[in-house]
């Protein structure tokens, strides 16, 4: 494929995958899994599971995995048009919504849509976890670090970039 | 759950404790939140808006932050927009949004340039990995820390939702659209037959 059909792929991909990420970014990871790894082939499942990685261990809203995605397919335009793809429909949409919302107040629906949305977005949360998981590896040891990760931010105060640096360390140290 | 919806009293429309900030600081507050975000901005969004510039109150924010959630997409992004718009139109929309994302993209453009170049080294290839093992037991938490109120409120119904949803995506690996299309009306059906159902 030539690069503006790549770019062009990039911009119309997740600019519709913006418009059906229900409940953040993070709950749209299986569906960049599938059009970045099992559809388009742009990379392996474990390149795949290292930008979502590098995305957390960076600063900024979680959205920027598209960036590294992009970038993998068309360099730095690739990186800035999927950025711009993924935020700019969405970004439109608040921008009228939060117009017309300040004229009608009252409306019910809102708190009715907000409680269908939240198990929507639980159960692609959860489908997140488990793509990702399933690419850490299939060692027992990676299962016990996944589980440890979840344990320790449940019942701790640990920040989670504390988390991700022991994994670090232990993928370091060869441990996994 | 933040179950108290949109009842707020008329006075919200009054936005401004402080000034009303510009195009420029929008700018800068954005940027500066984004920067100091690692895993999520939005605790850093409430506390610079409401504590620190108190260009909102906490109700104002709440509101803000609900509407922003539902609406798809990046729910910061979606905040960025709604906030800057409120003070400075469309002009500081645009300025919050690039405070917010063009820092940390240059950031992460960085990052990808040297994956691109040393991603194959093996050991930067085990430390990823040990890395995205700590990233999948972050999203394992928060799948279980939002599962909690439900498991309490034995809503069999939205446990149902989850568990399908989670096995059309995760699982069947089916693609995103189509799978919304039917999940997120059904969903929106069942919790309106519900509440039918609770007010006799």
């Amino acid at each position: 494929m030539n690069p503006t059909n790549q770019l062009y792929t990039l911009a119309w991909t997740f600019g519709l995958m913006s418009l059906f990420a229900v409940g953040g970014a993070l709950s749209a990871i299986p569906e960049m899994h599938r059009v970045a790894v099992d559809v388009n082939h742009w990379m392996s499942d474990r390149q795949f599971a290292d930008m979502v990685a590098i995305a957390q261990l960076s600063p900024g809203p979680n959205v920027l995995v598209v960036t590294l995605i992009g970038f993998h397919v068309a360099g730095v335009a690739g990186g800035l048009i999927a950025t711009l793809a993924m935020c700019g429909p969405t970004a439109a949409v608040a921008y009228f919504v939060s117009r017309t919302m300040d004229r009608s107040r009252d409306a019910q629906w809102p708190s009715l849509i907000q409680s269908a949305l939240v198990p929507v977005s639980i159960g692609l949360m959860g489908a997140s976890a488990m793509i990702l998981g399933l690419s850490a590896g299939s060692s027992w040891v990676a299962g016990v670090l996944v589980a440890a990760t979840a344990l320790a931010t449940l019942l701790t105060r640990l920040h989670p970039l504390l988390m991700l640096a022991v994994g670090g360390c232990l993928g370091f140290a060869g441990v996994i | 759950m933040r179950a108290k919806g949109p009842v707020l009293n008329s006075d919200t429309t009054v936005t401004s404790k402080a000034e009303a900030p510009g195009v420029v600081t929008l700018f800068f507050a954005f940027a500066k939140m984004s920067l100091m975000g690692f895993g999520g901005v939005m605790v850093w969004a409430r506390r610079a808006i409401v504590e620190q510039h108190k260009w909102m109150t906490a109700e104002q924010f709440n509101e803000t932050f609900a509407l922003c959630h539902f609406l798809p997409g990046p729910n910061i992004v979606n905040l960025s927009v709604v906030f800057g718009s409120k003070f400075r139109g469309i002009p500081g929309a645009i300025a919050a949004f690039l405070g917010l994302v063009l820092p940390p993209v240059l950031i992460v453009l960085c990052l990808a340039l040297l994956y691109a170049r040393y991603g194959e080294i093996e050991a930067l290839r085990r430390t990823l990995a040990g890395v995205v093992c700590g990233t999948a037991g972050l999203f394992l938490a928060t799948v279980i820390k939002m599962l909690q109120p439900i498991v309490k409120q034995r809503s069999l119904v939205a446990l149902g939702v989850v568990a399908a949803v989670f096995a059309a995506i995760g699982i069947l690996r089916l693609p995103l659209p189509p799978v919304l299309l039917v999940a997120v009306p059904a969903s929106i059906l069942l919790v309106y037959v519900m509440r039918k159902r609770a007010v006799p």
